[in-house]
C-alpha cells in the first residue's frame, strides 16, 4: 500500500438514485461486531455441555484393525465417545450426487474400517472441557495397517494405483464429455493450432478466519435437534443429514447468527454435524464442537485442484479464436462431499468472456488420498476461467500479438448481450472491452513501455497481466442432472418474510446465512424504499433459523446470489406487505381505493388529504390486536412470505445445453509485477480491479467484496497452497506454513466499477463476490509478460519464478 | 491453580487448569467471547488483548501466566456503549465484513495509537501485520486506522 492506497472510480452511475438502494449506507451489523458482541458459534454455551474433539488419522491410507476407547472413557470428566462402527449402525451412508462409479462409494461421518487421508476423523471424544477432550483423545488406541497412497491425480488411474474405494472399483469418480459446436470444422478453418501440453491449477482454499463449529442440543421429548452452526448452506446440510440420520427435516433445526467468513468452505460440514447430533443424543447433553486451525487445514473443503492436458486451440493468424479441445482432470480428494458438481459448475462460463463457438472439454474427476474438496470462492469456474485466460496469453505469445488486442478482438461485445454461449448459458449484460479500458487506465497502461525500460535499467523485470472473472450467480440446480440424470433438482429459490408487528415494527427475516456480506443492511435498504420509510424503522433479524418459516430448499449464502435471490425475495415480500397495508387503510378510511393512497413518514395517508394518516403502528395494532369490526372479506395478515423463484428450464441432459445461472457479473483485473531476476522475488507494484455486477444496492459493500477477493487471489498465486508429500502428509497444516497475506503484503489498489443492470432480475442486480480468480490470472500473466516464459501453474511462489528464469 | 485477573476493570478469581490458554480462559471461563481464535500458532491475532499495557496474543499465554495482571479486551474499549472514534472509523470505512478479526484488529490499532498518536503509513501496516483478515484485504482497515491517527 502506498500513501494513497485506494482510489475508487465509478465512472458511470447509470441513473441518479432515489431512495436507499444505490447508496453506501453504513452497515448495521458493525456495531455489535465492533464491540465484541457478535454471536459466533463458539460463543454459545449451554449448561452441562461437552466439548468434542476428533481423533484423526495419521495415515493417508490405512486399514483400521482395532479401536479401543476404554482408556479415554475411563478418564474423569470424559463423557463418552463415538466410533465409525456406531455411526454405521445408527445412520445410512450419505446420499451421493454422482452417477456411477462415484455413486457407489459409502460415505459415513466417521471412518469405517479404513482411513483415506491424513486428518480424517476416526473417533469423537467428548469431555467436560476443551483441554480434557483433547488430552483424552490421545488415549484412544487405534491400530492401523498402512496402505500405499495415491497423491498425484495424474497417477490415480494407473493400473497399479492403490484404490481408495473398493465399491467404486477404481479411483475414477465421474467423467463426462462436453462438446459443443463443430470442432472438426473449427480446426479445419484454423490457420494455426496452438498446443498446450499441461496447465495446472493448484489446491488451496480461502481459510475463513473462524473454523467450522457447532453447538448441538437434542430435545429428547420431541426427538428434535437444534444445530447452532456456522454451516453456510443449511438447505444442503439438511438434505444430506436427514436421510442419513433417517429423520424428517422437521427434526433438524439449523440456527446461525454471525459467521466468521465462509467463502464456500463452510458448506460441507454435514459429517461433523451428524457426529454432534449422534453424541448429543447418546450422551444426553449439548455438544460443542469447534475445529482447531490444523483440523480445518487437514480436513475441510480444499479447493479443486485441476489439470488441463493436451489442449489444442484453433486460431486464425489475426488472433481470432475459433475453439479449443482440452482434457480436464480434477482431484476430488478422498470423498465426494459436494462433488462431482465441480464437473458441471465450470460450464456456467464455458467460453469465458470470448466469442469462440467450438469447445470440447473432457472432464474426469478422480479420488486421491487427500482432504475432500468442496466449494471455494469462485468454485470450479475459477479453474476454468484461469484456463481460458491462460490460453489467451499463450496464443498471443505464440502469434506474437498484443494480449490486449487479442482480448478485444474476441470479447463478447456489449451489443451481443444478452449472449447465448455455445452451451446455452445466457450472459445477461456487460461490456468487457470497456472494463478492460478502464482497468488499463487505472494502472496508466500507456506508461508501461517506459516503466519496463526503467525497470530493466535497474536490473528488474516489469510485466503487466490481465485476468477476468465471470461471476456467474444464481445457480440453476438443474445442472446437477448433467452429472447424474437421476437427480430431481432444478431451478433455485430463496425466501424472505416481512411483517408489521403489533407496535408497527417492520420485521424482516431472511433465509440466508451471511458471513460478512451485509445482508441486514442491504435488505433494509430495499424494504425502506418500498415502504417509503426510514431505514432505522426496518428491523432485519440477524442470522438464520430454519424454524422461522424463512427457509427454502436452497436457502443459504453461497454461489453469488443474494443480490438476486435474497433481495428479490425481500422485494416480493415487502410488496405483498405494501399491498396489504393499502387494502387495510382503504378499509379503515371507509372504502378509499388504493390509487388514492400513498405511503409516507412511516404510515399511509390519503393523497388529497394528508391529515387522514394511519401510522404503521396503527396498522399493526389493528390487525394484530384490535380487529373487531373489520370487513369480513379483508384478507390481510400483515405477515407476508415470498419465495423468489428465478426463471429457469431444466437443461438438456443429452446435449448438455441450457442456461445454468441467471446472472453473469464480471471482474477485470490488471496486475503489474516487478521481478528481481536474481532471486525470483517479485512485488505487485500496481493493481486495478474493475467490477460490473449490474445495479449495486450498496456500492461500498460491493467494493469490499472486490477487495477481499483480490486479496485472496494475491495470497493464492504467491503463497497459499495445500501441498502434500508423496506419503500424503499435508505440508501446510497451519497458518505458520500456510502463509496468508497480511497488511504489508498488499499492493496499491485502484478499484473501478461500471453498472450493466441485469435485464433478468427484479432489481437489475447480479450476484457477486467471487471475483478472485481474475487476480490469480492477472499475476500469472504479468509474470509471463515480465519473464517471457510461459506460466503453466496458478501458484507462483518466488522459488518457481526463480526456476522459470534459470 | 488459583488465578486472579482484572479484565476491563472487573476482578475475577478462578481455579484454572494449568494448561489452559489465556484466550480460552477469557472465552470459556469468563464468558468474554469478544476475543476470538483463528489459529493454533500465534499467527492470526484474532485473540489480541492488552495485558498490563502490552499487546499480546492471548493464545500464546497460559491463563496462569496472567495471574495478577490487568487485561483489556474489545469489550472494554467502548465508552458507555458508544463506539469510540476508532470503532466508528471502522464502520465508516467498511473495515470489517464478517467481523471475526475485528476485535483483534481494534486491540492492535488501539495499542499502536496509544504508543504513537501519529503513526506513518508504514507504521500502521506494521502494527497490523500480526493480524490476519480473510475478508477485507486490509485496505479499508488501513484507511480506518489512518483516519483516526493524528
Ligand atoms: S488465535 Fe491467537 S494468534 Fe491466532
Ligand atoms: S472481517 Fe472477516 S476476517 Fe476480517
Amino acid at each position: 500500500m502506498t500513501e494513497d492506497s485506494t482510489t475508487t472510480v465509478a465512472p458511470a452511475p447509470v441513473e441518479v438514485q432515489k431512495g436507499w438502494a444505490g447508496q453506501s449506507v453504513k452497515r448495521r451489523e458493525d456495531k455489535r461486531l465492533l464491540q465484541g458482541e457478535g454471536v459466533f458459534v463458539d460463543d454459545i454455551k449451554r449448561h452441562g455441555m461437552g466439548y468434542l474433539h476428533f481423533v484423526r488419522s495419521p495415515y493417508a491410507h490405512a486399514h483400521i484393525t482395532r479401536i479401543d476407547v476404554s482408556a479415554a472413557e475411563a478418564v474423569d470428566g470424559v463423557y463418552g465417545t463415538l466410533t465409525g462402527e456406531e455411526v454405521a449402525a445408527l445412520t445410512d451412508p450419505f446420499f451421493q450426487i454422482s452417477s456411477a462409479p462415484g455413486a457407489n462409494i459409502k460415505d459415513y461421518s466417521l471412518a469405517l474400517g479404513k482411513v483415506r487421508f491424513v486428518g480424517e476423523p476416526v473417533v469423537a471424544v467428548v469431555a467436560e472441557t476443551r483441554e480434557l477432550a483433547r488430552d483424552a483423545s490421545e488415549l484412544v488406541e487405534v491400530d492401523y495397517e498402512p496402505l500405499a497412497a495415491v497423491v498425484d491425480a495424474r497417477h490415480a488411474q494407473d493400473a497399479d494405483a492403490p484404490v481408495l474405494h473398493d465399491d467404486a472399483e477404481g479411483n475414477l469418480m465421474w467423467t463426462g464429455l462436453y462438446s459443443w459446436g463443430d470442432l472438426d470444422a473449427a480446426f479445419a478453418e484454423a490457420d494455426r493450432v496452438i498446443e498446450i501440453p499441461e496447465l495446472h491449477f493448484h489446491r488451496f482454499n480461502s481459510t475463513p478466519l473462524e473454523c467450522d463449529g457447532a453447538l448441538v442440543e437434542f430435545n429428547r421429548g420431541v426427538e428434535q435437534w437444534t444445530i447452532h452452526t456456522n454451516n453456510q448452506f443449511p438447505g444442503f446440510a439438511a438434505i444430506m443429514m436427514g436421510p442419513a440420520m433417517k429423520v424428517g427435516l422437521d427434526k433438524l433445526r439449523f440456527v446461525t447468527q454471525d459467521i466468521g467468513g465462509g467463502f464456500g468452505n463452510k458448506i460441507t460440514s454435514h459429517p461433523q454435524l451428524v457426529v454432534c447430533c449422534l453424541l448429543a443424543r447418546k450422551l444426553n447433553r449439548p455438544i460443542q464442537w469447534t475445529e482447531w486451525r490444523t483440523d480445518f487445514h487437514l480436513s475441510m473443503s480444499h479447493g479443486n485442484e485441476r489439470w488441463f492436458r493436451d489442449t489444442k486451440v484453433a486460431v486464425k493468424d489475426d488472433g481470432t479464436l475459433l475453439g479449443f479441445r482440452t482434457k480436464a482432470l480434477d482431484d476430488a480428494g478422498a470423498w465426494l462431499r459436494y462433488e462431482p458438481l465441480g464437473g458441471v459448475i465450470w460450464a456456467q462460463v464455458t467460453p469465458g468472456m470470448y466469442r469462440w463457438r467450438h469447445i470440447e472439454l473432457d472432464f474426469t474427476q478422480v479420488a486421491t488420498n487427500k482432504a475432500p474438496v468442496s466449494p471455494n470462492r469462485g468454485y470450479s469456474r475459477m479453474q476454468h476461467l484461469w484456463f481460458t485466460e491462460r490460453v489467451i496469453d499463450i496464443v498471443a505469445k505464440e502469434l506474437d500479438l498484443d494480449p490486449v488486442e487479442v482480448r478485444k478482438k474476441n470479447y463478447i461485445r456489449a451489443e451481443d448481450m444478452p449472449y447465448e454461449t455455445p452451451n446455452g448459458c445466457v450472459y445477461d449484460s456487460g461490456d468487457y472491452a470497456r472494463m478492460l479500458d478502464l482497468a488499463l487506465e487505472l494502472i496508466d497502461y500507456d506508461a508501461m513501455a517506459g516503466r519496463k525500460a526503467a525497470a530493466k535499467e535497474q536490473g528488474k523485470l516489469l510485466g503487466v497481466g490481465i485476468g477476468s472473472t465471470l461471476d456467474s450467480g444464481t445457480n440453476n440446480f438443474g445442472q446437477s442432472r448433467l452429472i447424474n440424470p437421476e437427480l430431481q433438482f432444478s431451478g433455485n429459490n430463496e425466501v424472505a418474510t416481512v411483517k408489521l408487528d403489533i407496535f408497527g415494527e417492520i420485521v424482516v427475516t431472511l433465509g440466508t446465512t451471511p458471513q460478512g456480506q451485509g445482508h441486514e443492511t442491504t435488505a433494509a435498504q430495499v424494504v425502506a424504499d418500498i415502504l417509503n420509510c426510514a431505514l432505522e424503522d426496518v428491523h432485519v433479524r440477524a442470522g438464520h433459523d430454519s424454524y422461522w418459516n424463512s427457509h427454502a430448499g436452497f436457502s443459504g449464502t453461497y454461489a453469488s446470489q443474494f443480490a438476486v435471490t435474497g433481495l428479490s425475495a425481500v422485494k416480493g415480500a415487502t410488496e405483498m406487505l405494501r399491498d396489504e397495508i393499502f387494502k387495510l387503510a382503504g378499509a379503515v378510511f371507509g372504502g378509499v381505493p388504493a390509487e388514492a393512497l400513498e405511503l409516507a413518514d412511516g404510515g399511509i395517508r390519503i393523497k388529497e388529504n394528508p391529515d387522514a394518516f394511519l401510522p404503521f403502528m396503527a396498522c399493526g395494532a389493528i390487525i394484530n390486536a384490535n380487529n373487531a369490526g373489520l370487513p369480513e372479506d379483508l384478507d390481510v395478515t400483515l405477515n407476508c412470505r415470498y419465495v423468489y423463484r428465478p426463471p429457469f428450464e431444466v437443461p438438456d441432459v443429452e446435449t448438455k445445453f441450457g442456461n445454468l445461472t441467471l446472472t453473469y457479473a464480471a471482474q477485470l483485473h490488471v496486475a503489474v509485477v516487478e521481478i528481481d531476476p536474481e532471486t525470483g522475488y517479485y512485488e505487485i507494484v500496481d493493481y486495478a480491479a474493475v467490477d460490473d455486477c449490474g445495479k449495486r444496492i450498496n456500492p461500498q459493500i460491493v467494493e469490499g467484496q472486490v477487495m477481499g477477493a483480490t486479496a485472496q487471489a494475491i495470497g493464492a498465486v504467491i503463497h497459499e497452497t495445500y501441498e502434500y508429500d508423496e506419503d500424503g502428509n499435508l505440508l501446510t497444516p497451519n497458518f505458520y506454513d500456510y502463509h496468508v497475506p497480511h497488511a504489508l503484503d498488499m499492493p496499491p489498489l485502484a478499484t473501478g466499477a461500471i453498472e450493466s443492470p441485469s435485464p433478468f432480475t427484479p432489481l437489475g442486480t447480479k450476484g457477486m463476490g467471487e471475483g478472485g480468480g481474475a487476480g490469480i490470472h492477472a499475476v500469472c500473466a504479468a509474470i509471463q509478460d515480465a519473464t517471457g516464459v510461459v506460466v503453466t501453474d496458478s501458484h507462483n511462489p518466488y522459488r518457481r519464478v526463480w526456476e522459470m528464469l534459470r | 491453580m488459583d488465578v486472579s485477573v482484572t479484565v476491563n476493570g472487573t476482578t475475577y478469581a478462578r481455579d484454572v487448569e494449568p494448561r489452559k490458554l489465556l484466550i480460552h480462559f477469557l472465552r470459556d471461563d469468563l464468558d468474554l467471547t469478544g476475543s476470538h481464535i483463528g489459529c493454533d500458532t500465534g499467527n492470526c491475532g484474532a485473540c489480541s488483548v492488552i495485558v498490563d499495557g502490552v499487546l499480546v496474543k492471548s493464545c500464546m499465554l497460559l491463563a496462569v501466566q496472567a495471574d495478577g495482571a490487568s487485561i483489556e479486551t474489545v469489550e472494554g474499549i467502548s465508552e458507555n456503549g458508544e463506539l469510540t472514534p476508532l470503532q466508528q472509523s471502522f464502520n465508516e470505512h467498511h473495515a470489517l465484513q464478517c467481523g471475526y478479526c475485528t476485535p483483534g484488529m481494534l486491540m492492535s490499532a488501539t495499542a499502536l495509537l496509544r504508543d504513537n498518536a501519529s503513526p506513518s503509513d508504514a507504521e500502521i501496516k506494521k502494527a497490523l501485520q500480526g493480524n490476519i483478515c480473510r475478508c477485507t484485504g486490509y485496505w479499508n482497515i488501513f484507511e480506518a486506522v489512518k483516519a483516526v491517527a493524528k
